[in-house]
């Protein structure tokens, strides 16, 4: 009894001083730039977290390499694991959101629920929240979503960019009056975003909407494809995250319908969701916004200034994926934000307060992505307050079993007439919950 | 008391058993078409009852209510497909048998025997411990990405029974592959049971753990062997699965889906896990597909996805008529 | 030594029943009450209130609610975050709906709407036992994890499912700033803990302890099976009703199903098993332990110097944390409050051991 007593009390002594040595940090005043950095490299969605944060943290790596930094403000960062749970992404943007001498620059979740429930506090905290083609649809509206950065486009864009290519393909918007779309799509705010602009078209364009939930992970689809396989809908759109895609390729194969006729948003059209599924994943389509597969002259830096100096941070032969390169450009929009901040407030470690200014005031031009050697891999962005986007354009693209294609002429701008009355409206409710002020925007841009 | 004892079971049946047809009846869907998700069901219910043959195996031996049988597929079907990316498939599976029972051992040495005679909540609990000790075992060692086991078996659908139904049945190769495979694995251990001395003495230690261990049947070494041969069911289990959506993360997963299984069959019954498993597997399919729409259009739901809650539902259907699953003892209480 | 309590005469029934009979013990609490509620909001930072302490507490409310129903009335459930859920969106909806009611009046009535919603779930305790019913609860997790994804009205018709709300106003104090919310949620904590300490030294804690030693036996005695176990189902939820809403308001702010998902029922279980079953203080302990055991393991090697990859360290992180688990288990099966009852019973006796 005794000895077992000594062994749990010496143990929870342990855990308590090993909590209580973690409380506490020694904060260095240094002309440094803190980027925080929330991944998922492990758990049900790590075979997409990792790509993705081996692009983010190697383009931040090669800013410091190359350029010494951002105009001699060095780039720190820090990774935290959130396991795409909303909970661990809360508790990871707490720890690190005070950490570097002007606290963290902009966060990045790469999660719709983590977006979600970070919005919640930009609020207060005053962070740039940028999520490169993902979280809230509404947060374009940048007078009640003062935090929010969509940059390059939202699920609404997304939807409304597929059913214009499968009106074309159809040979006119007509056409698609009594036609049957499918939507299957990851049980989540992050699948349930699209539904909204998907059911506004289907009233003024008369398709039907079938609406097939898949529960997280996405491992269990057979009744999902069931029903399609009953219901024959004419076409697949697929909002998938991790092993879902994989898997709804393969449920496709098995239950014998044509992947010609599937579209996925950009989050499911990545190598990690066809290759599992081998030849079956053959003509399969996925929307590309930001940085599509392969190499320009960004990722002959990163290995010459990062990989060959052994800082690589994931496999080398994994540069140049599809959601490797959306990290990298990712990364580039809060480095590029943090340049443009400096115009107006000087080289220095600056707040997250005046990195917003940055991101209102984001002028990515040709020019400027030719710079930066990204040229093909992404379009012009121009952002305001009005606009937290500023692009909303995307093509389509074919897996042919070996790689991405884009389909020539399948460049696509979502047709604002309609989104932006949804996302003033939805932007407005969100403002009534949370009884939250809204910013003139006109008084803000002239001052 | 005139009404019989297996009044409410019947009464049980004959409303399943018009649920099951009901879509036929109706006249709106295909016979085709329902056969085609009554196999879907069947399959996947062979998928759930191998998971839950696992669960029973050690319940019975041990009285260890197993939560730890999802991650023993995933990391079996991780250590095959990672391990398969060096030698053959065979020889994988035969490296993955031996870690299993390693783990066997280590589970019994570290894990139950200290935890003897103790509440079966908190042995439930210690074998969350071990899925939490596994899930970040497996993919430390194994890695998190998504791996394949390539067993050779085409993916195209082949269509069967073209003259019965109009436009025949789809069916898939490796679902018959597993169902093959449920099918001998079930056999084998059948013969184990009933044919070899240890089977015979696992078969005490699940009547009577006393009266087994005063015959002079090691409790200990029963509890290494039937964990061994869970390890090995959830080998086949991670196989098939893997096989069929590749190995990653989500497995482990799975063991939700053979819960209500489990409680519908009974805790300590081979067949009932297995009779379980295609209950479950067809109830879900049948109520998502057959089901779920009508509620949508009811209702103005956002979407279906009833499956996962109604495999619980059925389960406690089954439970309201008998308390103990579907082949569960009777348990008679005395004060 | 430190527990002499000779001389400490009872000599009337109210003053031998009373919640601390002993004098040390009184102290000792009020002592920690006043270091809550004047030492820690002075001490403690943003970081330690919105990651650590504010979940502590309203897990433990969540806790106490499922150990009132685990160990004190012998029915395991698996999926209490159900109604947590079922609480969070009950406020929700009233504070939308009806937006003149106070909070305080909001968070009784999710209660007792998540109370309803629990008693309906633990009918089938009346006819199923044991793990047969421990599993049985999963229908009330995964039903509720799909009723409020799939009912839009429970979401006020959001585009994605997911609510968000607004800060809490009580009168005129805002709770906006993690001190005020914590000052919120320890008061809300303390009354609820006295209420469960004295519901369960009343007779209707006994009629749930009678069940759960043996229901059988509770029932010859006269206490009727569906009064006890409905009750117990009923003020477990009604507690973890609460503990959903404050989860939902004050910690999380916006939310989706997910956020009440299996993980959490799973996380309330090990709280009440590692804390100690059928022990109040063991639920605080508990929901410490497993509030802050993942992120200070989670942030140990970074703080040592160890240079793990942050995919090895989440690995490790579960590993360690699941060996903690079962070790636990094994040293200690009744959990940290028995461990606490040992220590003082040691220290009552210290320095003559014998």
């Amino acid at each position: 009894m005794k000895g077992r007593l000594k062994g749990t009390l010496a143990l929870a002594a342990c855990a308590a001083a090993a909590f209580f040595a973690t409380s506490g940090t020694a904060l260095a005043q240094a002309n440094e730039q803190f980027f925080p950095v929330l991944v998922y490299r492990t758990g049900a969605y790590a075979p997409n977290g990792v790509p993705w944060a081996n692009g983010y943290v190697d383009y931040l790596k090669l800013v410091n390499a190359r350029d010494g930094g951002i105009n001699g403000v060095k780039i720190t960062f820090e990774e935290c694991e959130t396991g795409y749970a909303t909970d661990r992404g809360v508790e990871c943007y707490e720890r690190l959101k005070g950490k570097g001498p002007t606290g963290a620059t902009t966060f990045q979740p790469l999660s719709t629920g983590i977006t979600f429930a970070l919005t919640d506090k930009s609020f207060t905290d005053h962070i740039p929240l940028i999520t490169a083609g993902y979280g809230r649809a509404d947060s374009v509206d940048g007078s009640v979503f003062g935090w929010n950065f969509p940059i390059g486009g939202t699920y609404w864009d997304a939807a409304d960019i597929l059913v214009q290519h499968v009106g074309k393909k159809l040979g006119g918007m007509d056409k698609l009056k009594g036609k049957k779309i499918a939507l299957v799509y990851h049980d989540s705010p992050y699948g349930k975003e699209p539904i909204a602009l998907l059911q506004e078209r289907a009233k003024t364009l008369g398709y039907d909407l079938i609406l097939l939930p898949v529960t997280h992970p996405g491992v269990e689809q057979k009744a999902t494809w069931l029903q399609i396989r009953q219901q024959r809908p004419d076409f697949v759109f697929l909002w998938g995250w991790g092993v879902m895609n994989s898997t709804a390729i393969k449920e496709a194969v098995a239950t014998g319908y044509p992947r010609e006729k599937m579209y996925g948003v950009w989050w499911s059209g990545a190598e990690p969701d066809v290759l599992p599924a081998g030849d079956g994943a053959k003509g399969y389509n996925a929307l590309v916004f930001l940085a599509p597969a392969g190499k320009g002259a960004v990722h002959a830096d990163i290995v010459k200034y990062v990989y060959d100096k052994g800082q690589g941070t994931g496999k080398k032969d994994d540069i140049g994926e599809v959601l490797y390169n959306r990290g990298m450009v990712s990364a580039m929009f809060g480095v590029e934000a943090v340049r443009k901040a400096q115009e107006k407030f000087g080289k220095k470690p600056l707040t997250g307060e005046q990195v917003r200014w940055g991101l209102e005031h984001l002028e990515i031009t040709p020019e400027m992505i030719r710079k930066l050697g990204m040229t093909g891999f992404m379009e012009p962005i121009h952002t305001s307050c009005e606009n937290h986007e500023g692009a909303h354009a995307a093509m389509v693209e074919t897996w042919d079993g070996k790689k991405w294609n884009v389909v020539p002429n399948s460049r696509y701008e979502s047709d604002m007439k309609i989104l932006e009355p949804m996302i003033r409206a939805s932007a407005a409710k969100y403002a009534e919950e949370k009884k939250l002020p809204t910013r003139d925007c006109s008084k803000e841009d002239g001052a | 008391m005139s009404i019989p004892r297996y009044a409410p079971v019947a009464i049980l049946g004959v409303l399943l058993a018009a649920g099951l047809v009901a879509p036929l009846a109706t006249g709106e869907t295909a016979p085709g078409f329902w056969v085609e998700v009554l196999i879907g069901g069947l399959m996947t219910g062979v998928l759930y009852s191998l998971v839950a043959l696992g669960f029973v195996l050690i319940f019975k031996a041990s009285g260890v209510f197993n939560f730890a049988q999802g991650a023993m597929v995933l990391f079996a079907a991780l250590a095959v497909a990672r391990l398969a990316e060096r030698m053959p498939v065979w020889a994988a599976v035969l490296a993955t048998v031996a870690i299993m029972v390693m783990l066997a051992f280590i589970v019994e040495r570290i894990v139950l025997r200290p935890l003897v005679n103790q509440e079966g909540v908190v042995l439930l609990m210690a074998t969350l411990g071990i899925t939490f000790f596994l899930n970040g075992f497996g993919q430390a060692v194994w890695g998190s990405d998504i791996y394949e086991i390539n067993l050779g078996i085409p993916r195209e659908p082949m269509m069967v029974l073209g003259k019965v139904f109009e436009g025949g049945v789809l069916v898939n190769r490796d679902d018959i592959a597993a169902a093959l495979a449920a099918v001998l694995l079930v056999g084998a251990l059948a013969v184990f049971f009933r044919r070899t001395a240890t089977g015979r003495a696992l078969r005490a230690v699940a009547d009577d753990h006393q009266a087994a261990q005063s015959i002079g049947i090691p409790l200990n070494r029963i509890w290494v062997i039937v964990w061994s041969v869970a390890g090995i069911v959830a080998i086949v289990g991670g196989v098939i699965w893997g096989g069929k959506l590749g190995v990653q993360f989500s497995i482990s997963q799975v063991a939700l889906k053979a819960l209500p299984v489990v409680i519908l069959g009974g805790f300590e019954s081979v067949p009932g896990a297995i009779v379980g498993g295609l209950i479950i597997g067809v109830g879900e399919k049948m109520a998502e597909v057959f089901l779920a729409p009508p509620l949508i259009k009811a209702f103005d739901l956002a979407g279906g996805g009833i499956e996962n809650w109604f495999a619980y539902v059925l389960a406690l259907l089954f439970l309201l008529v008998r308390p103990e699953g579907l082949f569960g003892e009777r348990r008679i209480d005395r004060v | 030594m430190f527990f002499r309590e000779n001389g400490q005469f009872k000599s009337t029934y109210r003053a031998d029943m009373q919640l601390l009979p002993i004098v040390q013990d009184r102290w000792f609490m009020l002592g920690v009450i006043a270091l809550a509620f004047l030492a820690v909001p002075f001490v403690a930072t943003d970081y330690l209130f919105l990651s650590i302490i504010n979940p502590f507490l309203i897990l433990t409310l969540a806790a106490i609610g499922l150990n009132l129903l685990v160990g004190y009335c012998g029915q395991i459930s698996i999926g209490h975050a159900a109604f947590m859920a079922w609480g969070a969106y009950a406020a929700y909806n009233l504070v939308q709906r009806v937006p003149m009611l106070n909070f305080l009046v909001v968070l009784v009535l999710a209660g007792l709407i998540a109370a309803l919603v629990g008693m309906f779930f633990g009918i089938p305790s009346l006819r199923i036992k044991g793990l047969y019913l421990a599993v049985a609860t999963l229908a009330a997790q995964f039903f509720t994890d799909w009723i409020f994804a799939r009912v839009k009205w429970f979401t006020n018709y959001a585009h994605s499912g997911s609510v968000s709300t607004a800060p809490v106003t009580l009168f005129d104090w805002t709770l906006d700033t993690p001190r005020d919310k914590y000052l919120f949620l320890l008061g809300v904590l303390i009354v609820f803990t006295l209420i469960a300490k004295n519901l369960t030294r009343g007779h209707l804690g006994r009629a749930w302890m009678a069940t759960r030693d043996m229901d059988v036996a509770a029932e010859v005695i006269g206490i009727r099976p569906v009064y006890a176990k409905l009750t117990a189902f009923g003020v477990s939820s009604f507690y973890c009703g609460v503990a959903g809403a404050l989860w939902g308001f004050l910690q999380l702010g916006s939310w989706e199903p997910l956020a009440f998902d299996l993980n959490l029922s799973f996380s309330l279980l090990f709280m009440i098993i590692i804390g100690g079953m059928g022990s109040i203080l063991g639920s605080y302990l508990g929901a410490a332990f497993i509030v802050v055991l993942p992120i200070a393991l989670n942030q140990i090697p970074r703080k040592i110097g160890v240079p793990l990859s942050t995919a090895m360290a989440a690995n490790v992180e579960f590993m360690i944390f699941g060996s903690l688990i079962v070790l636990f288990l094994v040293l200690e099966p009744h959990g940290l409050a028995r461990l606490w009852a040992i220590g003082k019973e040691k220290l009552r006796l210290w320095p003559f051991p014998h």
